[in-house]
């Protein structure tokens, strides 16, 4: 075998190692989600089970403060009926958001929820929320939607007040960019 | 002796005469096929983009000399603060190393030219376009990315169009960097002089052949994480966009899967160049070759394994935070090995300290202390406090600037004179280094305690009490700036200068470009390749 021929078989072993790389790159999306499930890190759109000690810690007093937020390119009015609530650990409280439609079409979005502090998340069971599913609004229409949850008894002492947060997203087409490309593909 | 045929060509001056087919003038270097040709283009190019890169880290530090809001508006520091990262890594240091390489694997092993001549010079002239990419997105609508050189979703998915553009300069810097790795790689496995087996190869090569592994391993990865950035902007998809159950912290898991065998990428060619000095001013051979080539290559697949050191406040189950810490701190093992080996080198040497030598040790000293905060860092609960503080500005700096620079300005005070035919002004050098070496650790020392102190990085403002050691740091980087002109002025003057170098001026040096080949190396060596017992 020549020289050549020889460089030229590393040429292509290495183009096949590049391409399979940048495979795997991609293989991390599904293997990361596969992880997260498996560990049950990061599950924001699936019921908790129960905390098993159901015992209502009435010593404790944790301020709740809810927030609400959308995306920029969504036309909704997004807000709690009430900015915090006292809760114990381990009572089943309920609250409520409400979500308007003000456009004249109807309009899938999507909640994300997030905790602060970040670590009260792991403790906050949530068996009813409306992030747990895509929500569509009929134009103009007005919802309330609950959210019914229990804070386990385990939080940490040190947590006297947990701040939820929701963010809805528009989940209609594709991902909104700061700059709208002119170009009617993106639709 | 071996044979030694092709002419003398001067390089300094375009005469392009003799059988040899290449036009003149610029179409000489736009076509060039030459490994040396393409060895300084590279070379030039990394300097160029050196001081751009340089400009906007003096914006930077001119901004944060004072409290409050001076020169530029948030935006656009957050701009400096991105391409500056960008462009020092990707536009000044790696194509730096690529520079040498392609100066020096074809005449350490004793090969005539690269394995595929012409893909070379398609991996240097990709690089000016995806530089020209990143400049331009400064002065389009948005302007560029001002996201953070690792270009963190969700930010990167609501930019402008400057990130697009920055997008496509990733791919294309990753395509560049693939096509000049393939080619390392293809050179050193099949192009080695008769008698030049693996374990004979200076350790110089021995850390490009593992460097172009890792490139060719993580570069397609990386590219690939621009690529979804990019669907996720344009075409709907929705790999980190939360509302379409995407999830930003993935970014960051893809990111640093390249971005820390990236760091290795920066520093392993750098530690072959120190490699080969070090020894070189010592009178000695290098202490312990065979443990420095495992330790390298334990080094880069270890790399693999601990990315998430950099994500320890991304909410991380502590199973997990403790297993990157361990596997962290385990890379210091061979990190030791080779610190260990350097001094070895040097015990009971007859050393000199010219230039090359007193960046060599520069690098030692203080890449050593980079590597401490490192190992600082890489425990969980000391992270959590200093993460995204100057703590960890001045950590990269220590590797990056004292480590990868340093030891490729020693390697162009060694070279230089195998390059150029002339030597350098060894006073000049010696200024150039006390410089270097005393502005850099006003910038970056000082950053440590800012960092402790718990000043973010990244945010053009800060609270009064971090003025003085501001100042300090912006002080020391205008002459750490200035200091840079002075190299360019030496490097100037080495070419211009008509004082003919010896063949071999280092007295230790023993790879085959000093002991082989005249001074300047010949335009073309080793077409007939040398015999090595
Ligand atoms: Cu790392």
């Amino acid at each position: 075998m020549s020289k050549k021929d020889e460089n030229r078989g590393i040429l292509v072993k290495m183009l096949v190692v590049t391409v399979v790389m940048f495979g795997f790159g991609y293989a991390l999306v599904p293997l990361y989600k596969k992880i997260c499930e498996v560990t049950g890190v990061n599950e924001v759109e699936r019921a908790n089970a129960l905390p098993l000690n159901t015992q209502v810690d009435s010593t404790r007093v944790v301020t709740l403060e809810l927030d609400a937020n959308v995306r920029s390119d969504l036309p909704w009015k997004f807000r709690p009926l009430q900015s915090s609530v006292k809760v114990h650990p381990g009572q089943l409280v309920q609250v409520m958001y409400e979500v308007r439609n003000a456009s004249d079409r109807p309009i899938t979005g999507q909640a994300i929820p997030s905790y602060g502090p970040q670590v009260a998340g792991q403790f906050f069971r949530k068996q009813e929320c409306f992030c747990f599913a895509k929500q569509t609004f009929a134009p103009g229409e007005v919802r309330q939607m609950p959210v019914v949850f229990v804070i386990d008894a385990g939080l940490p002492k040190d947590v006297t007040t947990i701040t939820l947060s929701y963010t809805f997203f528009n989940v209609e087409g594709a991902a909104p960019t700061a700059a709208k490309p002119a170009d009617g593909k993106a639709g | 002796m071996s044979a030694v045929i092709g002419h003398e060509h001067d390089h300094d001056h375009d005469h392009a005469h003799g059988h040899e087919y290449h036009p003149g003038g610029l179409m000489r270097w736009v076509k060039t096929t030459n490994h040396k040709d393409i060895g300084t283009m590279y070379l030039w190019f990394s300097f160029v983009m050196f001081l751009t890169g340089g400009f906007m880290a003096m914006v930077i530090r001119a901004e944060l000399f004072k409290p409050g809001m001076q020169i530029v508006n948030p935006e656009v520091f957050n701009q400096m603060t991105t391409l500056h990262g960008l462009i020092m890594v990707f536009g000044a240091i790696m194509p730096a190393f690529v520079g040498f390489a392609n100066w020096l694997i074809p005449m350490q092993i004793g090969a005539p030219d690269m394995a595929f001549p012409r893909m070379n010079n398609w991996s240097f002239w990709l690089l000016p376009p995806a530089a020209l990419l990143l400049i331009i997105s400064l002065f389009v609508p948005g302007g560029a990315p001002g996201v953070g050189w690792t270009l963190y979703a969700p930010l990167t998915v609501q930019q402008g169009m400057g990130m697009d553009l920055t997008i496509f300069a990733v791919h294309i810097l990753g395509m560049s960097s693939i096509m000049g790795s393939i080619n390392i790689v293809t050179t050193i496995l099949n192009l080695r002089a008769p008698g030049m087996t693996l374990m004979k190869m200076p350790l110089f090569v021995w850390t490009w052949l593992i460097t172009a592994y890792l490139l060719i391993a993580v570069m397609p990865v990386f590219a690939g994480a621009v690529t979804m950035t990019l669907t996720d902007r344009h075409f709907g998809t929705h790999f980190f966009n939360a509302a379409g159950g995407g999830d930003p912290v993935l970014y960051q898991h893809i990111f640093w899967f390249f971005g820390h065998p990236e760091v290795y990428i920066i520093a392993i060619p750098a530690f072959g160049v120190v490699s080969q000095v070090i020894p070189a001013f010592s009178r000695k051979p290098l202490f312990g070759y065979t443990s420095m080539v495992y330790a390298v290559a334990s080094i880069a697949i270890l790399s693999f394994l601990v990315w998430a050191h950099h994500m320890y406040t991304t909410g991380l189950p502590v199973t997990a935070q403790l297993y990157y810490m361990y596997a962290t701190m385990l890379i210091a093992v061979p990190t030791g090995v080779k610190v260990f080996n350097w001094v070895a080198t040097m015990w009971k040497g007859s050393l000199t300290f010219e230039t090359p030598m007193l960046f060599s040790l520069g690098f030692l000293f203080l890449f050593t202390i980079g590597g401490f905060s490192g190992l600082v860092l890489s425990i969980v609960p000391v992270d959590i406090q200093l993460q995204d503080t100057y703590y960890v500005v001045a950590h990269f700096h220590y590797v990056m600037v004292a480590g990868a620079l340093f030891s490729a300005f020693a390697g162009i005070y060694f070279w230089l004179p195998k390059w150029t035919g002339h030597m350098y002004d060894e006073t000049l050098g010696k200024v150039h280094f006390w410089l270097s070496f005393i502005f850099f650790n006003m910038i970056f020392f000082v950053q440590h305690f800012l960092g402790l102190a718990g000043m973010p990085r990244r945010v053009p403002d800060y609270a009064p009490q971090f003025t003085d050691f501001n100042m300090i740091s912006s002080i020391g980087a205008f002459g750490f700036g200035l200091s840079q002109l002075l190299f360019l002025y030496v490097v100037i003057k080495t070419i211009r200068s008509h004082e003919p170098a010896p063949q071999k001026p280092w007295e230790g040096a023993d790879s085959l470009e000093w002991t082989h080949l005249p001074t300047p190396a010949p335009y073309h060596s080793f077409v007939t390749p040398p015999t090595v017992k």
